[in-house]
């Protein structure tokens, strides 16, 4: 077993609404060290309401060996855009 | 109630946030992992803010033009009303760990019942303290739970930590005269009745962390006189250098 403390990946959602999102990462011995570090490290600025926390083995990454295979064929595709049609100016910003 | 007694107390609110962050900001860039030296330092902050919102208010009471620097650093060492337990050195992590949980989970009942009080400014201060100190209780508690039940190393630094320590913890529950005139005029706590509550608490964490309580034996007294241990003069000199060398320096 190492020594050192696991690495964690941290998200934070900054308001009410919004999406979590990735904000660094740290180490923890356990999930709820991590909260506790991420809440000190991380939202010292106000900067989030909420937390997440996941040990960084548990992500799979895509490889940058794939890139192309992944996301070139998109390249093309401008009619997946929904920029062809034409929004109700009640609907507001979308 | 004379001004005086409420400036005693006041610094007796004020002076322990204001020491016990002085030592624990010696704690930057030092702590043993860098996420656990920025949970001290937040602390060590969260304390000086306190420290700073009673001594203007003690700048307030006393009406004489002197500002909050002023109280924090030209007073003598007679004249600071902290507990003893927070001028105590660092020692070392599981030392500085085991004085943060005895000391704030009696500081968190304390500001639970002085947010009760009808004192405007002391109930308030309280609110807004007790958001800061519930997090440092949950942090100390944490640790003393994993360095507790952690390693034979982590177990027997932190019961030495426990044992020492013990015989300062008397002091939190201390009432003299001047707590009495506080209290009557409805902007204190007794600190007495808190007590069965806190042994309670302390009592279950330490023994879920497979440590023994350490025994009753006899207290030490005096920081709320301003009587105070040797390491408080020291402490002061280096607290108090700037200010006492480059009088009314600003920055």
């Amino acid at each position: 077993m190492s020594k050192d403390w696991p690495l964690w990946e941290i998200f934070i959602r900054s308001k009410s609404g919004l999406a979590h999102k990735h904000a660094g990462s740290l180490h923890a011995a356990d999930a709820r060290m991590a909260i506790e570090n991420a809440r000190d490290v991380y939202t010292r600025r106000m900067e989030g309401v909420s937390i997440w926390v996941v040990e960084s083995k548990h992500i799979t990454a895509s490889s940058p060996d794939d890139k192309e295979l992944l996301f070139d064929p998109a390249d093309d595709k401008v009619y997946r855009h929904p920029t062809f049609y034409d929004i109700p100016p009640e609907v507001g910003h979308m | 109630m004379t001004p005086q007694e409420l400036q005693v107390g006041l610094y007796r609110l004020s002076d322990n946030g204001l020491i016990l962050g002085q030592r624990l900001s010696a704690w930057c860039g030092h702590g043993p992992a860098l996420e656990e030296d920025i949970a001290l330092t937040n602390t060590a902050l969260d304390y000086l803010g306190q420290a700073t919102l009673v001594l203007k208010q003690v700048a307030v009471q006393e009406g004489l033009g002197r500002d909050e620097d002023d109280h924090a650093f030209l007073r003598d060492s007679r004249q600071y009303h902290n507990l003893l337990i927070c001028e105590l050195p660092n020692g070392d992590y599981g030392f500085t760990i085991a004085r943060q949980y005895l000391f704030s989970a009696w500081y968190r009942l304390f500001l639970e019942k002085l947010s009760t009080v009808s004192d405007e400014f002391m109930a308030g201060f309280a609110a807004k303290a007790l958001k800061e100190v519930r997090y440092h209780h949950q942090h100390a508690s944490d640790w003393v739970l994993r360095m507790g039940d952690g390693t034979t190393e982590s177990h027997t630094r932190i019961q030495q930590a426990l044992n020492v320590l013990w015989a300062y913890t008397g002091e939190f529950f201390e009432f003299d005269a001047t707590d009495a005139a506080l209290v009557e005029t409805g902007c204190w706590v007794d600190s007495g009745s808190l007590k069965s509550a806190w042994e309670k608490e302390v009592r279950a964490l330490l023994e879920s962390a497979t440590l023994v309580v350490p025994a009753d034996t006899w207290f030490q007294t005096g920081g709320r006189s301003g009587r105070h241990t040797e390491h408080m003069g020291h402490l002061l000199a280096e607290m108090q250098y700037l200010q006492r060398t480059y009088p009314g320096a600003k920055w």
